[in-house]
């Protein structure tokens, strides 16, 4: 394992870590499994057509609970949200539309039922904001890249300087601290 | 030119902190209701106090009133009773109550308990009545207009100070519009 190798003697991988480890990894099984998600509250309809019922369980995923707000219909146990289901279940059965329901649901509860906001002067920014930050983000970068470019030659000049004006007496001074060998010149530095 | 460019991480964060700022009063837990200014839903629903007989708009007031969603399981709506039975004492306004999705014997029970503020109680059982209008949950406040639009709408507890502040300074302009009105 490569993790082990890394390991320090000083700090060797403890039985607790592991089992640390395998709490957390637990944990987050039990977080986002489909059984915790789904405190969804199940509704007991009748369909005529599969393709009804799709739509119904499309439908529900889509409109945001008014009560709960940060659930969809289909996975709200908010009374309201029971209510809304049961209205898209008699729509649907009407021989509604998609269209019509969600016109239905915008009357009543505006747009913030719609988890997919629609394009709107209000909601520009929410829809273009992100790639017009992403468009600034790339531009910044390249700013960035091309002015520190200019840089890292610069500092290549600047070495390859120094590199000329080092004496050869300098030069073995150097190699010798590299060598790490107590610095003759200047021994107070080593205290 | 370079000058500006400098600035530019101040106008980004000066934007961004007018944004945030913002976002930290926004209320996300109230809806803007879509209803304002529009006709109260039309319903066909009993009522606790007409028996059999269902009451229509054609049942309600002629003139500026509240109409107050509420239900017997709704602690905020116990806490806004007391406003409410002072407003009838007084003859403020009239109120008339949709008792939502509840039961008749919980509902007549909460009033007898606590007094009936309420002209006329609308039974929403199904909560049916209570989509049509945009509620999401008790208590939610609406106020209409002697024509039957609706011209404000109030969401959660009723407090002194929302009743002093909100409520009545709507209540008594829309009075007004309605005396000039008449006259």
């Amino acid at each position: 394992m490569s993790v082990s190798s890394t390991v320090t003697p000083g700090r060797r991988l403890q039985p607790q870590h592991l089992l640390a480890c395998l709490v957390c990894v637990f944990a987050m099984w039990v977080m986002f499994s489909p059984q915790a998600q789904a405190q969804a509250p199940v509704d007991v309809y009748e369909f005529e057509t599969t393709e009804q019922e799709q739509r119904f369980r499309q439908l529900s995923n889509d409109f945001r609970c008014p009560m709960c707000q940060n659930a969809n219909l289909s996975s709200s146990p908010g009374g309201v949200a029971a209510d809304l289901r049961r209205e898209i279940y008699r729509m649907i059965m009407e021989g509604m539309s998609d269209e019509e329901i969600e016109a239905f649901m915008l009357q009543r509860y505006g747009d913030f039922i719609l988890y997919r906001p629609r394009l709107t002067l209000q909601t520009v920014l929410l829809w273009f904001g992100p790639i017009l930050f992403l468009l600034a983000g790339v531009w910044i970068a390249r700013n960035i890249t091309r002015s520190s470019g200019g840089r890292v030659e610069a500092t290549d000049e600047t070495e390859r300087e120094t590199a000329v004006t080092l004496s050869a007496e300098e030069k073995a001074r150097l190699s010798r601290l590299l060598n790490d060998q107590p610095d003759a010149d200047n021994p107070t530095n080593r205290s | 030119m370079k000058n500006l460019k400098l600035f530019l991480p101040v106008i980004v964060f000066a934007v961004l902190a007018v944004f945030m700022w913002r976002g930290l009063y926004l209320d996300s837990r109230t809806l803007p209701s879509m209803l304002i200014d529009r006709e109260l839903p039309d319903f066909e629903l009993r009522t606790l106090e007409l028996g059999d007989q269902l009451a229509t708009v054609e049942d309600l007031p002629d003139e500026p009133f509240i109409l107050n969603i509420w239900g017997s399981y709704c602690l905020p709506c116990l806490q806004e009773n007391p406003i409410f039975m002072a407003a009838r004492e007084q003859d403020l306004v009239p109120i008339i109550g949709v008792n939502y999705k509840d039961t008749d014997n919980a509902a007549r029970e909460w009033l007898d308990i606590n007094g009936n503020p309420f002209t006329l109680n609308i039974v929403d059982d199904t909560g049916r009545y209570g989509i049509d209008l945009g509620v999401y949950g008790a208590p939610e406040t609406f106020i209409v207009d002697a024509n039957g639009f609706i011209r404000y709408k109030h969401i959660g507890t009723i407090d002194y100070r929302a009743w002093q502040d909100e409520i009545m300074p709507v209540v008594r302009q829309l009075q007004s519009e309605n005396q000039v009105a008449g006259s």
